[in-house]
């Protein structure tokens, strides 16, 4: 029961009490607006270039909009933390700590599908992709996979920040790296071979593939290959997320350097 | 009793070295100037170029230098006195017999100084990793270009300042721009894919002049030294109407004595 109200209401009070975007003019502008025309910037990219469709950009950078919020929502998890002086508090108290990390996940995700969602939805009705209705469905899944898959490479990002105190700058290397090497913005068939191997290992590289074909009009039955590689991923990325956070944790209790990395 | 007239030049020198060398220092304001290039000349190469080299690539290298600049005058030129607030001095910068644009003209100005990091980064990241061969057509309108390009983008990030002074998140506002100015101002994409009426808007921006100038000295076509011409325009009026910003927000602030507050 304890771990449940960890995991649930913990995190929910975390993430208020360190979401810089409460108001919702923040929100709009900073979240929002950004992962449009982020997206708008890719789309005429991809026309310059003569580089497949509209629908390619679409689909692919609107799971990165997802990217965003999870990247640095979970950084400031514990950058957050240590502005306000309560990191050590949180790590000498007794709380499960993967109970306690997932718990500050949730909500990470949750606005992660959001934006997802949003950018998805305005820039199909700009651009005039057309989303079949039968994928409606589908598609939730993907950008919840998707979202779940961003929030663990966060999660390992955090974890670097007990280390290193320029989680900001790792955040936005990780969100270069997907814009560059998950199939998002650049075909992957157009990347050397070692880069397209790597890129089966990143967040977004199959769900991307999956939003992709089911707005081209696939079933759930021919992208269910895909999403289940995306579950691979994001567990993974979960996983080593939380077993980085242990060992920073236990290297910065060793040397006294939780507040000053 | 004789007052002092402040040295503006001297102060404006200091406050550009000075701001230059801090910026020059922080790793996140490095990592932007210094990214913007790498990220979007592979972008630049493996989407226009399908992995060959070529003169495209050059000036896709000289615009992802132009693209670090303004993301550097995003990131920080908008929040530049907000940093000021931050560490307690925003007031004595005020109250100082110094002109208060004097203070922070050399700050956004430094800002988007380093950038020039970004274009040296660009062009030696594509000549390092693609081969391509750095060939500048025309250098004395380019290297005129590059002073007039940071000079204008930090005029811009000026503006910026002085309009968002009164909000605690300017930086965030300031970040809404980056990506419709990497857009619309005919860096890596043409802007004549772009809808007809957003040309007009890319006029107002000094990263088109800049760009175009730089790009006419790349490639020997265009009038380069028309665009140069622009970007001092536009800095005058961008200057112009920081100015009148700030004294309209400055007087605000001291009436309500709220300078630090807001």
């Amino acid at each position: 029961m304890r771990n449940l109200r960890v995991l649930t209401i913990g995190g929910y009070i975390s993430y208020r009490a360190l979401f810089g975007w409460l108001r919702p003019t923040m929100y709009v502008l900073t979240l929002l607006i950004p992962s449009l025309t982020q997206l708008c910037f890719f789309v005429y990219l991809g026309r310059a270039a003569h580089v497949e469709n509209d629908a390619f950009f679409v689909a692919g950078n609107a799971l990165v909009a997802a990217a965003t919020p999870s990247l640095f929502g979970m950084s400031h998890a514990i950058a957050g933390e240590r502005y306000t002086q309560t990191l050590s508090l949180l790590i000498v108290s007794p709380a499960n700590r993967v109970v306690l990390f997932l718990g500050r996940s949730l909500p990470a995700i949750v606005n992660g599908i959001v934006v997802s969602v949003w950018t998805l939805g305005i820039a199909a009705a700009i651009f005039g992709v057309h989303i079949p209705l039968g994928a409606l469905a589908p598609l939730a899944l993907t950008i919840g996979l998707s979202a779940f898959s961003c929030v663990g490479l966060g999660l390992f990002n955090a974890s670097l920040g007990l280390r290193w105190r320029e989680t900001a700058v790792l955040g936005n290397v990780f969100l270069y790296l997907l814009l560059l090497f998950a199939g998002i913005n650049i075909p992957l068939d157009r990347l050397p071979g070692w880069m397209a191997t790597l890129a089966q290992g990143l967040p977004l590289t199959h769900g991307a593939r999956a939003c992709r074909a089911l707005v081209g009009g696939a079933s759930f039955g021919q992208v269910g290959g895909l999403l289940a590689a995306e579950a691979v991923v994001a567990v993974t990325y979960t996983v080593l997320g939380l077993a980085t956070l242990r060992y920073f944790e236990v290297e910065a209790r060793r040397g006294a350097a939780l507040e000053v990395a | 009793m004789t007052t002092l007239k402040p040295p503006i030049a001297r102060v404006m020198r200091a406050g550009f070295v000075l701001h230059f060398k801090m910026l020059s220092r922080s790793p996140f304001d490095l990592y932007v100037v210094l990214a913007s290039p790498i990220i979007f000349a592979t972008l630049a190469y493996f989407l226009f170029t399908a992995g060959k080299g070529g003169a495209n690539l050059v000036v896709a290298a000289v615009a992802s230098g132009v693209m670090g600049i303004w993301s550097s005058t995003t990131a920080q030129g908008a929040g530049a006195l907000q940093s000021q607030r931050r560490l307690g001095i925003l007031e004595i910068l005020v109250a100082s017999p110094t002109p208060f644009w004097a203070v922070v003209l050399p700050i956004t100005v430094a800002i988007a100084g380093i950038g020039v990091y970004s274009l040296v980064t660009g062009l030696v990241y594509v000549r390092l990793l693609f081969g391509v061969h750095i060939a500048i057509h025309d250098w004395l309108p380019f290297l005129a270009a590059v002073p007039a390009t940071i000079g204008s983008i930090g005029a811009l990030g000026f503006l910026f300042t002085s309009a968002l002074v009164r909000f605690r998140t300017a930086f965030m506002i300031g970040n809404v721009f980056e990506w419709p100015v990497w857009m619309i101002c005919g860096l890596l994409i043409p802007v004549t894919v772009l809808p007809a009426w957003l040309q007009p808007v890319s006029w107002l921006f000094a990263p088109t002049w800049g760009m175009r100038a730089l790009r006419a000295a790349t490639l020997g076509a265009g009038s380069p030294w028309v665009d140069i011409a622009m970007c001092g325009v536009l800095s005058i009026g961008y200057l112009i109407a920081g100015a009148v910003f700030l004294r309209l927000f400055l007087r605000s602030a001291r009436a309500s004595a709220t300078l630090s507050l807001s």
